[in-house]
Order: structure tokens, then sequence, then C-alpha cells
């Protein structure tokens, strides 16, 4: 087992990634008590026996640090990475595979799939030609940036490309595991209901982009868009919000300028995108 | 394994129990570098709008912590209430949601100041 970052905790399985080896850290992937956390307080009981420690350390710290790693390794690479997030049935793996499909001759991209179980959602987007990488969370709930790092290591996208995680199927926990992304954008599909932006508040506040999915099956529902679109904004009044229709394409083009601009902005000043041109 | 365990309790929520494996991770690290072999007592802070239950994190912290420094600790939840501040009228308000309304002037979004809090405080350790 690793005993730096603690890999064989759980049941996490990424796709060609075999557990019985001397893991390769990335940079950033370092002994957290170099920090220092720790101060003895000075009110110890019981003198000798048990005294008490002031931690005040961030129970997400951890992760936070291999997501710096991360976001420090996507931007020497030029990669703009996006945190796909939804519920589960939104339709984010069938809108990810009409992207790929769509812009694989204008963009590099690559994707990492994150499923409790099954290589199924992985084989749909190498269907598409597009280089995939699975990782199975076993029972968890989400993806975290120290899985990403290593499901990195074996996926090795090229140079500047676009990197798609498309995270579990979960509007709660994905909320607070930053994975080093640069915007999380959450697909909410219109046979949800409305009032989901409210139930699960975390999520469209951390999110920059909503895509309200499944536009061509409005006349059968009743859901209110202007309704939905008002709750989104009401916890994140800068979120951006379009509506799409993965399966027939409707409002898809508003999506691929998005990526295309976004990812330009991402390569300004970068200094790899002058060697590109 | 412990996981599969917990996931036989109806209601059970795998958040609380991977942030209860955090907790745990941060907490053997600790002794190490300040040297102890056992915790007896840990001090948690959770704000109002962490997105955690503290019913579930009580629930699975006794599970994981088998086995681990922290094996029959005590967990205290500290509760933190959420506050935000009205960009209107600039005065701190309790709230008890992200979308809360400033109670005074109407006006939303209202910026959190607190109650977003996930961290361990303190520890009693031998």
């Amino acid at each position: 087992m690793c005993t730096t970052c603690g890999c064989g905790h759980g049941e996490t399985k990424i796709e060609g990634h075999a557990h019985d080896h001397e893991h390769h850290h990335h940079a950033g992937h370092h002994h957290p008590h170099e920090h220092g956390h720790g101060v003895l307080a000075a009110h110890a009981s019981d003198q000798g026996k048990s005294r008490i420690l002031r931690i005040e350390q961030d129970i997400l710290s951890k992760n936070n640090e291999y997501a710096v790693a991360n976001r420090r390794w996507f931007a020497s690479h030029g990669t703009l990475t996006l945190n796909l997030v939804s519920s589960p049935g939104s339709g984010k793996t069938t809108l990810l595979t009409r992207t790929l499909s769509h812009l694989k001759d204008e963009l590099p991209m690559a994707v990492i799939e994150g499923d409790q179980q099954t290589l199924l959602d992985a084989e749909r987007i190498r269907a598409t030609g597009t280089k995939a990488i699975q990782v199975n969370t076993g029972k968890g709930c989400h993806l975290d940036a120290h899985m990403v790092g290593h499901a990195m290591e074996s996926l090795q996208p090229e140079e500047q490309s676009v990197l798609f995680i498309e995270n579990v199927g979960n509007l709660v926990c994905p909320a607070a595991f930053d994975l080093g992304e640069a915007h999380k954008v959450v697909i909410l599909s219109v046979t949800e209901g409305e009032d989901k932006p409210l139930k699960y508040p975390d999520m469209f506040h951390a999110a920059d982009l909503m895509l309200l999915n499944k536009t061509d099956l409005l006349p059968h529902l009743q859901f209110d868009v202007e309704q939905c679109i008002e709750y989104a904004r009401r916890v994140n009044p800068g979120i951006k919000v379009l509506q799409v229709s993965a399966t027939t394409g409707d409002g898809m083009e508003q999506w691929y300028q998005w990526l295309r601009a976004t990812r330009e902005v991402a390569l300004i000043g970068n200094p790899e995108a002058a060697v590109a041109g | 394994m412990i996981i599969s365990r917990l996931l036989l309790m109806p209601g059970m929520l795998m958040h609380e129990v991977s942030l209860c494996e955090d907790v745990i991770r941060l907490i053997e690290d600790q002794a190490q570098t300040q040297q102890f072999t056992r915790v007896t007592a840990v001090w948690l802070e959770i704000g109002a709008l962490a997105g955690v239950e503290t019913e579930a994190m009580r629930f699975s912290f006794d599970a994981v912590a088998k086995d681990s420094v922290a094996d029959g600790a005590t967990l205290n939840i500290i509760d933190i209430p959420a506050q935000a501040r009205c960009p209107v009228c600039d005065k701190a308000v309790q709230v008890s949601a992200r979308f809360d309304a400033c109670p005074d002037c109407g006006h939303y979004p209202l910026e959190i100041i607190a109650g977003e809090e996930m961290r361990i405080k303190e520890l009693e350790v031998q």
C-alpha cells in the first residue's frame, strides 16, 4: 500500500493502474506533515498522560493539496479541465459523446470517466475516437483530486487539450471536492424538476456554467425554464445558462462556442500557446 | 470492509463516510508528527452550510476509526451557524440556507461569511 497518499483505502480502481507497485507521485503529492500543523495547546489536562492538541486543519486539506498539484500540471500543459457534474441520468455521457464527435477534428480532447462501477462509459467515449480512462470509485460518491492525479499518469492527454472529467452522478458530494479543474459545469435535465438549484444549492453555487439539457422534451413536461434559471441565479448570480438538447443537437452550438472561447482564454499568456501559434 | 458494513445501514450517507476517512488520515499524520499513539477525543467544527449530516458523521466515525489511532475516540461536533452579510444594508445576519434573503431589506444573494467550515479543531491524545 502507498503510505504517502493513502492508496489502498476504499475500493477505487483506475483502469490500467495497478496498486501493487511504488507509486510515482507527481509534484505536490507530498507529505502533509511538512506543513507543521498542530501547535501544542497550553491547556493540557492530566499531566503526562492526556494532552490537547489544537489542529485547526480543514478536513479537505489533503484533497486540496492534490487539487493544487493537478491545477499546476494542467496549467503547464495548457489543459483546460472541466468538471462535469449532475445527477444520474441527466444525459451527461450523451452530451459528452456528441461534443467529442462534433469537435474531434478541431480540438484535442480527453476524458476521465467517474462511475461507481463498470467500464461502460469509458467505452462509449472511446468509440468516438477520444482518449478516455475510467475511474471506478467503488462505493465512493465522488471523484477526488488524488484519483484524478493518478488517472492523469495513465491518460497522458495531448498538450493544450480540453480535459472533461465526468464526475459520479451525484448533486451533493462532488460540489465539495476540488479536482483542480478550471470550471465546474453542472448539467440539469428538464425531466428533473426546476427546483433542483434550490434543493442542491452547493452544486449550483460551485458551477460556472449550467447546461439545461433535454429541452426537446419540454413540450411533454410542466417544467418552468424561467423559474429554474431564476432559482439557479438566486444561489449563484454569475452562473451562465445554456439550453441544449444533446439528442437533437439544439443549442449545442452555443456550448461549443463556450468551449472554444474558454480554451482560448485559458491559453492566453500560456507559453505553450505561443509555440503552437 | 468497513464501508460495505455501513452501506447495509438504511439511509447511510457515503459522503460522511468519506469525510470521516479524510479525518482519520489527517489524524494518523498528526500521530506521527506529534508523537501520540492514541486519540481519546476529537473536536470537529462543521458549518451549517457545509452539506454535512452531523448525525451520519457521528454514525460513520466509530466504524471508520476502528483499528486506527482514534479507535474508540469520542467525537464532538461543534455546529457553526451560518452567517451572511447583506451587500445592501451591510449587516451581518443569521441565515439557514445559501439563498436566504436579507431579513431587513429582502435583498439576495447575501455574501456568506460563516457556516462553510469543515475543520478538525482539537484532539485529546495520549
